[in-house]
């Protein structure tokens, strides 16, 4: 039992990570139909960004929860100016064409923001400070779930708690939920749909970039690869919960950390990217708009 | 006073640039010794070159816009080189024997690592072609193509290994294997469209590596297999310059046949379905286009060619190993269908020699390769979605006669 | 008519393909002695690769100081590879078309393996720096083929012994990057232990490198009451399992390769890294030559070198001394060379077998102590 409450607690701290980085995913995708291949790079980025503030404030003599403050809010405003400048350049001119083209020019993002980041840093791992604090938690409670793991359940709750918040009952919240269903319309009655755009894509990379410094943090190491895995998860997260739905991208997240969890305690790490693939295209089969993804009737 | 507002908006965006860039570009933090390096020289260098970017993006977003304003007008899209050639087919003609000339000289010409390199920019052209016939003609975005050329390699790899079937045997059991392979993705989905449809793909093409790298008793694991044998040739053994020239010849016909039958196909009754597949599922279903059919066909035909190519890839490697088949094989391959035009054969093939040749000739910019690759793929989508040869678009009349409808190509 | 003539090119070049002369075009009489340096030099991996270079542009800038070996001057012909077994094909294929006879690299296993064929047909001789692979030498594939650096089965070998003899393990856990490296040792490993018959495996696995975390890997290795965890492959999969054991207070022995004796590790585990054992190349420290090779780079880069820095020193010294000693490059007389005439390198007094494998570079136990990689004796 204990040993079934350990991996439980260990797949939802890996699947909340995932719902993070899927919100940026679904929140795009349910806006402008586009995934945004290049959104693992704005997560990896996030995380880049927290480790050289932090290791500079470190250097001078800072450290402690004011440092994991001020790195963090640096990395998150990086992160969403470069989210920001992404869709400028790469997406928001190809707003009118066929859909296979923003697709790609996302991947040729994705790949020069990877090898950007290599360029100008290192293509070496980085030790990544521990910035997070130790929670004191009695040991026996410890061995099933870390203080790290807590703290990354409770402020992905809260973020997303946050968001749902921002969503429903903010104005920018409802103009988002107008563009989304049709964007025309949201246009004739005075939504500014671009702005709305990249709000969206401030948004989705800020908490691509928690997410990144969270996870940073609980692994302690940084790359600049390590975008291209976490977004293809997240990615499968998003859609296996129906992309462009909130709540299914964190179901989504879920989901997926949940089985590969208990993929590789009960049968074995060699097949855990295996079962996450599987259990997507199975969903997809079964259920083609994901778990509580809306089915759309094509438009004749 | 006009020249300061011209002036405002680079420098306002070099100056965004500058701040953006700056935790990545300025700072490099060396944890190990613990010191902070500053190089500031760097910010200078994405100020000007930012500065001098707009003016270039301003330039090309305007004849961009120009050039929609010139087709909206005239009802006619730009003089493409594409379009030209298809008006002049005698010009087409000369072109292509020029290039048949110099294809069929070439080894003798230059040395026998020109020839490789040749030999392996036209596999590419061989795998974009056989891409092109799923996300060009069909327009089934497919994210995992490797997977494909991964089974043909291995197919021709493991045959060998254990029963010892020779090169030519396995080229057609590797590109059967490549399409039933396709058949088996197709399959799933089939119902899928768009996005899922890619997602989908790329997890396929993820669990066909993992399961490679995995297995260790059917695939040897991550360690691969080596001593594939080169194609034999009557039995005679060849030197290396004698076997990279055959191999050569080999890939030159089958890229001569490749483009022969994909010519073929495009004007089939199945060329024509997988258009209007792409055009308009329900429309064309509507008209009585079997959708499953269509769409199997294409992933499964498509498939063939890969794995054939997988197979030459085998034979001409003589090791292969899962790390040679990873996601950015398939983008690498999607990206030559789409520098080239999507849907322009001679365009395919210029793709997969530029993107081949230029980066084994600059060797000297090799670390800058990839970045360059990524912002030409976004560029090219940005100021010429057409590709480098834009595809003639076909255009079927509609004439009445006295007897009845007849189709005819214009 | 067009038909026909086409056909005729066909036949023409077909005829053309038997009479063109199949030698390698380049001249072998040139001025200087010429080396190929193949390697991972650009791209994710060039930090195994660049060292390698550095050591050989050291090493031959050094020895045209004292006025090059037989005469003549020493001159590098570098190639990129990027690791990836298809470049290297090329990469080959253009040192042997430029009449290449010697080659120090290739760095990555998979590229080593893609390369040797065509070496081995052009008569070449290839010496690696890094690649481990037991095939290379083991197979009696590639004559042509000598390394300074011992593989991945004497690795595993000095592993198992000490952890069966020396910690006294009696369930393993043994775990794998998935990698050609990693999974290679853990095989090797898991015969090993086999057997010897005095331990159980009681866990084989890989990890996916990159993946966000291995928390449930690590409740796997405490649920099977593992004593120590053998582990291949490279420091960051290491460092982030060591460091989440650790915070579950698991004392399990952690015991691992070449790839995680780095410091980058022990930055990165930080304190948790603190009595992880490692084998890696025999301590020379104390060596002259290679503390002097050490300084060289130091004072040339200004930092201490990287990755496999001491085996590509000593490869290329290896290989001009042979091509001295047998008067050419001639593949006969220098292979014979390399495995007779000993020669005084930084890793020590070495020569090499039959096989091509260097007699007299081996492994040690190191372990971390005090944030440091200390030989454990």
């Amino acid at each position: 039992m204990e040993y079934f409450l350990e991996l439980f607690a260990g797949g939802l701290t890996r699947g909340s990570i995932y719902a993070l980085i899927a919100l940026g995913y679904t929140m795009v995708y349910g806006i402008i139909e586009l995934i945004n291949f290049a959104h693992g790079e704005i997560y990896m980025i996030g995380a880049f960004t927290a480790l050289i503030v932090s290791s500079v404030l470190a250097m001078s003599g800072m450290s402690g929860v004011s440092a994991l403050v001020l790195a963090s809010i640096v990395a998150v405003v990086y992160a969403s100016a470069y989210g920001f400048t992404v869709e400028k350049i790469a997406y928001k001119p190809l707003r009118r064409a066929p859909r296979l083209s923003p697709l790609i020019s996302a991947i040729g993002m994705s790949i020069f923001l990877q090898n950007y980041v290599l360029l100008a840093q290192t293509p070496d791992f980085l030790p990544f400070p521990n910035l997070l604090p130790e929670l004191p938690l009695p040991e026996a409670f410890g061995n099933i779930i870390g203080s790290t793991e807590l703290i990354i359940l409770l402020t992905t709750a809260v973020i997303m708690g946050g968001l749902t918040l921002v969503i429903k009952f903010t104005k920018m919240g409802k103009a988002m939920r107008a563009t989304a269903q049709d964007r025309d319309m949201a246009m004739l009655v005075g939504i500014n749909v671009n702005r709305v755009i990249s709000n969206t894509f401030v948004i989705g990379s800020a908490l691509a970039a928690v997410g990144g410094i969270l996870i940073a943090s609980h692994v302690g190491r940084v790359n600049f690869f390590i975008g291209f895995i976490a977004g293809i998860k997240a990615f499968t997260a998003a859609v296996l919960g129906g992309i462009g739905s909130i709540p299914g991208a964190v179901l989504g997240g879920l989901v997926l950390g949940l089985t590969e969890s208990f993929a590789t305690g009960y049968v074995s790490s060699d097949y855990e990217d295996v079962f996450a693939f599987a259990l997507l295209i199975v969903i997809l089969i079964l259920r083609p708009t994901g778990l509580l993804g809306r089915a759309a009737a094509p438009k004749v | 006073m006009k020249n300061l507002t011209a002036l405002k908006q680079p420098l306002l965006v070099s100056a965004w640039f500058m701040f953006l860039t700056f935790p990545l570009m300025v700072i490099r933090v060396n944890t190990i010794e613990n010191v902070v390096e500053w190089r500031w020289r760097n910010m200078i260098w994405v100020g000007t070159a930012s500065f001098l970017l707009t003016f270039l993006w301003r330039y090309l977003s305007d004849r961009r816009e120009a050039a929609r304003k010139e087709a909206e007008r005239t009802e006619d899209h730009e003089q493409t080189l594409g379009r030209f050639l298809a008006g002049r087919p005698e010009v087409g003609r000369y072109l292509s024997v020029g290039a048949m000339i110099l294809a069929l000289i070439f080894p003798f010409v230059f040395s026998t690592y020109q020839t490789n390199i040749m030999a392996t920019a036209l596999m590419y052209a061989v795998l974009g072609l056989g891409l092109n016939i799923v996300v060009g003609q069909a327009g089934l975005l497919n994210l995992g193509y490797v997977a494909f050329y991964a089974a043909g390699a291995y197919s021709y790899a493991l045959l060998n290994h254990h029963f010892g079937i020779g090169f030519w045997t396995a080229l057609p059991v590797g590109a059967v294997v490549g399409a039933l392979f396709g058949i088996l993705l197709g399959f799933p989905v089939l119902r899928l469209r768009g996005d899922y449809l890619a997602i989908v793909t790329l997890g396929f093409g993820e669990i066909t590596r993992l399961v490679l790298e995995n297995w260790n008793d059917f695939s040897f694991g991550p360690s691969g297999i080596s001593n594939i044998p080169r194609p034999g040739f009557f039995g005679i053994a060849l030197d290396i310059r004698g076997a990279t020239i055959y191999l050569y010849f080999l890939v030159l016909l089958l890229c001569l046949a490749t483009v022969f039958i994909v010519n073929r196909l495009q004007n089939s009754r199945i060329g024509r379905a997988w258009i209007a597949i792409r055009e308009d599922e329900t429309a064309s279903q509507a008209m009585g286009i079997d959708g499953t059919k269509t769409k199997l066909t294409a992933f499964a035909l498509g498939a063939f060619w890969a794995g054939m190519v997988g197979v030459i890839f085998a034979a001409k490697t003589t090791f292969i190993n899962p790390a040679s088949f990873t996601f950015l094989e398939s983008a690498m391959i999607l990206s030559i269908v789409v520098l080239g035009g999507i849907g322009s054969i001679p365009g395919i093939i210029t793709a997969a020699l530029f993107l081949i040749l230029v980066p084994e000739y600059l060797r000297a910019f090799s670390n800058y390769r990839m970045l360059i690759f990524g912002s030409v793929m976004v560029l090219m989508m940005l100021f010429r979605p057409q590709g480098i040869v834009a595809g003639a678009r076909r255009t079927y009349t509609f004439r009445r006669r006295k007897s009845g409808p007849e189709l005819e190509r214009g | 008519m067009k038909k026909i003539w086409f056909t005729r090119i066909r036949i023409i070049a077909a005829l053309a393909l038997f009479c063109i002369p199949t030698a390698p075009s380049a001249g072998q009489a040139a001025e200087s002695v010429r080396l190929g340096i193949a390697g991972a030099h650009s791209g994710d991996l060039a930090s195994y690769g660049i060292p390698s270079l550095r050591a050989a542009e050291l090493v031959v800038k050094d020895i045209n100081a004292k006025g090059g070996i037989l005469g003549r001057k020493v001159e590098l012909r570098v190639e990129d590879d990027a690791c990836k077994p298809e470049v290297a094909t090329n990469t080959a294929t253009k040192l042997v078309s430029e009449g290449i006879k010697v080659v120090m690299g290739h760095i990555c296993s998979g590229a080593t393996k893609a390369a040797l064929g065509i070496y081995r047909d052009a008569k070449v001789i290839v010496m690696s720096p890094s690649a481990t692979n037991p095939e290379l030498t083991q197979s009696g594939e590639y004559p042509n083929f000598y390394r300074t650096i011992a593989s991945d089965d004497a690795q595993a070998r000095l592993e198992v012994d000490f952890a069966i003899g020396v910690l006294k393990a009696r369930k393993i856990a043994v775990l794998h990057d998935k990698g050609d490296y990693g999974k290679g040792l853990a095989e090797h490993a898991r015969k090993f232990i086999k057997a010897s018959g005095k331990a159980k495996v009681v866990l084989y696995e890989g990890v996916t490198p990159g993946a966000v975390d291995y928390a449930a890997v690590v409740q796997k290795i405490r649920r099977a009451e593992t004593d120590t965890v053998l582990f291949g492959g490279y420091h960051p999969e290491a460092a982030l399992i060591v460091t989440q054991m650790r915070k579950k207070n698991m004392k399990t022995f952690f015991v691992s390769d070449d790839g995680v004796k780095d410091e980058t590790f022990i930055k990165v585990a930080g304190k948790y890294a603190e009595g992880v054992y490692a084998t890696g190349p025999r301590d020379v420290s104390k060596n002259p030559l290679a503390i002097a090779a050490n300084d060289t780079h130091k004072k040339n880069y200004g930092t201490e070198p990287g990755a496999f820095f001491l085996n590509a020193y000593t490869a290329t010294q290896a290989l001009l001394n042979a091509i001295q000693k047998a008067g050419s490059e001639n593949y006969e007389n220098t292979g014979k060379a390399l495995r007779t005439n000993y020669v005084n390198t930084p890793l020590g007094k070495i020569r090499f077998d039959k096989r091509g494998d260097a007699v007299g570079v081996g492994f040690s136990i190191y372990q971390v102590r005090k944030g440091f990689y200390t030989e454990v004796k």
